[in-house]
């Protein structure tokens, strides 16, 4: 929320009629807030969408474009339909207002507008906005941006669906002797700038980091928006990853800390991607094989000594677009018969 | 009619909190605007009349009958509701008559309001 001053809050009030235009913005002004005006559902769709506004004021009756026709193109716009909108007409008959009420508006004000009511209303939008923001940076800052949006999309349910996609693993090698021999905030501002850098190393290749545990994260790329070529992506998040990490080491090395090295285990096939745990508290998640093969291969990193690990299926998929180190079959956990793996060449473009 | 002409054109009680609300400085502003637009809103209902435009006809009823309650002109709101709710059809029956009559009730809003914005 834009606020210039405490509870103060940038309008925009939609009327055709220039006295009741002037009369609501400069109400509003006296309740200290920013005001801008349209006189029309077209100007006030355009403004709506160029620039940034907490709340809308409208009028019903008006030429062009009416006030049910600007309600009803905000509830198809994922950047306007949570804006909140406070009808303020003098509509007559009641089915009017129930319209109104059904194509999403906050509140209806009847005209003449009275100023206590006026000021009552807007707080208590304004006050629902803040918290429906607050409760979208919270999900913006433990889930991903298209998790968030998903949801947003298609409401919360438990339950998955069949996804392909290509499912990565990845840790700090060393990483509890590590803690053990710096002071605990030391760690937390590592983790911190570990995380931002992964984060911002798989969000730039459309992947979704799905689980964070210690020093460990798992990130799925075709989920829960599919991706044309997932293990592209994923190979290339890993190589940009370890590019990232010696960049960071070569600042740890010049103020004498000791340097942070990572493996990284990628797997791809079809799993089952859907919120999982209860309706109170659900994650967004992969289950399946090839998420338990990726997992494995990133803790068979430090048995090979190789940073990135492949599975086959990775491999057929990005075919010679990557080079790559054949381990030989190895023997997996969970797996019958030992699989073939692949060591990701480091520093290559994929 | 004989009610409305013995019924004082502005009721000051409404136009006294107006002014308190909006501040006495922007009154007279909003009533310049008013007595600007008025006018427009009148000629506009005679000629979505002639033209048999319904649609236009009640918008701009209801735009008066907004600004006249909003000063506390209330018969003129009243008699501007009454051309919003029942259209064009009763005021072609009558032969445009009710437009005379808003258009005189009117006259007295405007000479009551630059009473007004004067005091």
């Amino acid at each position: 929320m834009r606020e210039t001053a405490h509870g103060a809050a940038r309008l925009l009030v939609v009327d055709d009629n220039k006295v009741n235009r002037l009369l609501l913005t400069r109400s509003l002004e006296l309740q200290g807030h920013s005001v801008a005006s349209a006189e029309n559902g077209r100007v006030a769709l355009e403004m709506l969408r160029r620039e940034s506004f907490d709340l809308v004021l409208l009028d019903m009756e008006m030429p062009e474009m009416d006030g049910f026709q600007v309600l009803g193109e905000m509830v198809n716009d994922l950047q306007l339909r949570e804006l909140p909108v406070i009808v303020t007409s003098s509509l007559e008959g009641i089915e009017s207002v129930v319209r109104c009420i059904e194509l999403g508006a906050e509140d209806y004000l009847s005209k003449p507008v009275n100023p206590v009511l006026l000021k009552a209303r807007i707080g208590a939008s304004l006050e629902k906005k803040r918290l429906r923001d607050q409760q979208k940076e919270w999900m913006r800052r433990f889930a991903t941006r298209e998790v968030a949006q998903d949801l947003q999309q298609s409401g919360f349910s438990l339950g998955g669906k069949r996804v392909h996609g290509a499912v990565m693993f990845s840790d700090i090698r060393g990483f509890t002797a590590l803690v053990e021999t710096q002071p605990p905030e030391e760690t937390i501002e590592l983790l911190n700038t570990y995380y931002t850098l992964m984060f911002d190393a798989i969000g730039s290749h459309g992947g979704v980091v799905t689980l964070m545990a210690g020093d460990g994260l798992m990130a799925i790329f075709g989920a829960p928006l599919p991706l044309p070529d997932p293990c592209a992506n994923a190979v290339r998040t890993a190589l940009e990853m370890i590019e990232t990490m010696d960049l960071f080491n070569l600042e740890r090395v010049a103020a004498n800390k000791p340097q942070i090295k990572i493996g990284v285990g990628i797997a791809s096939g079809e799993m089952v991607a859907g919120y999982a745990g209860t309706n109170e508290r659900a994650t967004y998640t992969c289950i399946g094989d090839t998420v338990n093969l990726a997992s494995r291969l990133e803790a068979h990193t430090k048995v090979a000594e190789r940073t990135i690990l492949i599975d086959g299926a990775t491999r057929a998929a990005l075919h010679e677009r990557v080079t790559v180190e054949l381990l030989g079959p190895v023997a997996i956990r969970g797996k019958a018969a030992p699989v073939e793996v692949f060591s990701v060449n480091l520093g290559q473009k994929v | 009619m004989t009610d409305e002409m013995t019924e004082p054109a502005i009721d000051l009680a409404t136009f006294d909190e107006l002014k308190e609300t909006a501040g006495a400085d922007f009154i007279m502003e909003l009533v310049d605007t008013f007595l600007a637009e008025a006018p427009l809103m009148l000629d506009g209902l005679r000629s979505a009349f002639a033209a048999r435009d319904a649609d236009v006809f009640r918008r701009t009823a209801h735009s008066l009958k907004s600004n006249s309650n909003t000063f506390g002109a209330h018969a003129l709101g009243a008699m501007a509701r009454e051309l919003e709710l029942t259209g064009i059809a009763p005021v072609a029956e009558a032969n445009g008559k009710p437009l005379e009559s808003l258009a005189q009730e009117y006259a007295r809003v405007a000479a009551a309001l630059t009473d007004l914005r004067g005091a």
